[in-house]
């Protein structure tokens, strides 16, 4: 082991400040990697369920990754994939089961996102890529700024389809009553667009953020 | 030692279901009892919000016995027991596996501000899992005076959206039976409900809402054909 000769690095030098901020921007899970793909359409209808998911993926990214970086020396090589999905679902039910008994409330918001978090590329990601290779302290920055990078991308997405799609905003509704379209009155000039409430509206909005942070961004920019 | 042997991989195999195996069964077994008191606590709490009674989860059980005055046990339309205990503790998702004529089903009654409400559990299929909620009824068992539906794992903002004041607050007013017949409520594409026996559904909901619909006529006709006696 080369431990000992390795020089002891501080706790967030450069190099792991890196690791939280690179996936904010130039590695984002989503609009770099684009992973996690399926999960940004599923919960991304209202902000709400959006910040659950996201606080919910960066507890299991973060924990799941100290674990796996913990026992990477001990996991044969051939049923490693098997490991880490092991991991990510007992880790998952056992959050659950506690929630259940402890937080009956905050358990039912949450209920339905125990099948998305375990089948999220991004965790299966992080533990194949990150954690088999590096110490427990990197793999935890890695999965918090993984999952901030998720999360942000997750949030705006939602933001958009909650403000266009039904008009509220964390269940608020922001656009005044007046402004909408009354048959009975004749009135208003607005109605809400309905198409964002579909899976559709959801990568049309993944899209642009891909286009903005690109053109902001040239050096993602592939060269064809 | 070498990691990627045979022999290791299959002790670091099963090492590591036995771990997790004892680890989730211990935690599921430990946790039982509570997780089972808040789920019967907040039941009653489903049950007395039927019948715009809001309280905490905690304050439920006794909520629910100085409201609830009934619990009555029926099967072919007719009480067979009325037995509180007995009513509370059927679990419908057994229930409703039996033709709806012939299934044993709870009727609760309720007692507020000296009227009478008749509150019907119901239990169905959603897109991804089981739906289920609790109509309340006048005392003439025809028109509704609330209604809440609850859900395991319907889409966050389509599906799910069946829990939220959006669509519930539609129910009340609404009648099951025409001229003593069994009419249901049905549940129709959003924003072209109109009359006492249609509610809109959700847009982008629309299985969830099919399921909400099929499982109004399919739990509410044994108590229709109990109603027409009261």
């Amino acid at each position: 082991m080369s431990v000992e000769v390795k020089q002891k690095e501080a706790l967030f030098s450069k190099k792991n400040q890196k690791l939280l901020s690179d996936p904010f921007n130039d590695n984002n899970p989503i609009t770099v990697q684009v992973l996690g793909i399926c999960s940004a359409l599923a919960i991304t209808v209202k902000l709400e369920p959006a910040v659950v998911m996201s606080l919910s993926v960066m507890f299991v990214l973060a924990a799941g990754n100290v674990i796996i970086s913990l026992i990477r020396n001990l996991i044969p090589n051939r049923i490693r994939i098997i490991v880490q999905l092991v991991v990510v679902a007992s880790l998952v039910i056992l959050v659950d089961q506690f929630l259940k008994a402890f937080a009956y409330d905050v358990s039912k918001q949450l209920s339905v996102f125990v099948g998305l978090i375990i089948t999220n590329c991004i965790i299966m990601g992080r533990f194949e890529a990150f954690a088999l290779g590096n110490g427990p302290w990197k793999a935890f920055l890695d999965g918090i700024g993984n999952s901030i990078g998720y999360g942000v991308i997750l949030i705006a997405v939602a933001f958009f389809r909650e403000l266009l799609g039904s008009g509220t905003l964390y269940g608020q509704p922001v656009i005044p009553q007046s402004w909408y379209i009354n048959a009975e009155t004749g009135t208003g000039f607005y109605a809400n667009n309905g198409f964002f409430l579909f899976p559709p509206m959801a990568l049309i909005v993944v899209g642009l953020i891909i286009w903005g942070q690109r053109a902001k961004n040239t050096k993602l920019v592939e060269e064809n | 030692m070498n990691v990627n042997s045979n022999a290791y991989t299959y002790t670091f195999a099963t090492v590591m279901v036995v771990l997790v195996a004892v680890l989730l069964s211990g935690a599921s077994l430990g946790l039982k009892s509570r997780q089972a008191s808040n789920i019967s606590q907040e039941k009653r709490q489903s049950i007395l919000a039927s019948i715009g009674i809001d309280v905490e989860r905690s304050e439920s059980d006794a909520a629910f016995t100085e409201y609830i005055k009934k619990s009555l046990t029926i099967q072919g339309g007719k009480v067979v027991s009325e037995d509180a205990n007995a009513a509370f503790d059927i679990d419908m998702a057994a229930a409703i596996k039996a033709d709806n004529m012939d299934r044993t089903v709870p009727l609760y009654v309720a007692e507020k501000d000296s009227e009478t409400f008749y509150i019907v559990p119901m239990r169905g299929k959603g897109l991804w899992g089981p739906v289920w909620g609790f109509v309340a009824l006048e005392s003439d068992g025809n028109t509704v005076v609330g209604a809440t539906f609850d859900h395991k794992s319907e889409t966050p903002g389509l599906g799910a959206e069946i829990t939220t004041p959006m669509f519930t607050d539609q129910f009340p007013g609404k009648k099951i039976s025409e001229a003593g017949e069994f009419k249901s409520i049905s549940v129709v594409k959003a924003g072209t409900s109109s009359g006492n026996y249609a509610v809109d559904g959700i847009s982008g909901g629309t299985i969830t809402s099919n399921g909400v619909n099929d499982m109004l006529v399919d739990c509410l006709a044994p108590y229709a054909e109990y109603f027409k006696n009261i």
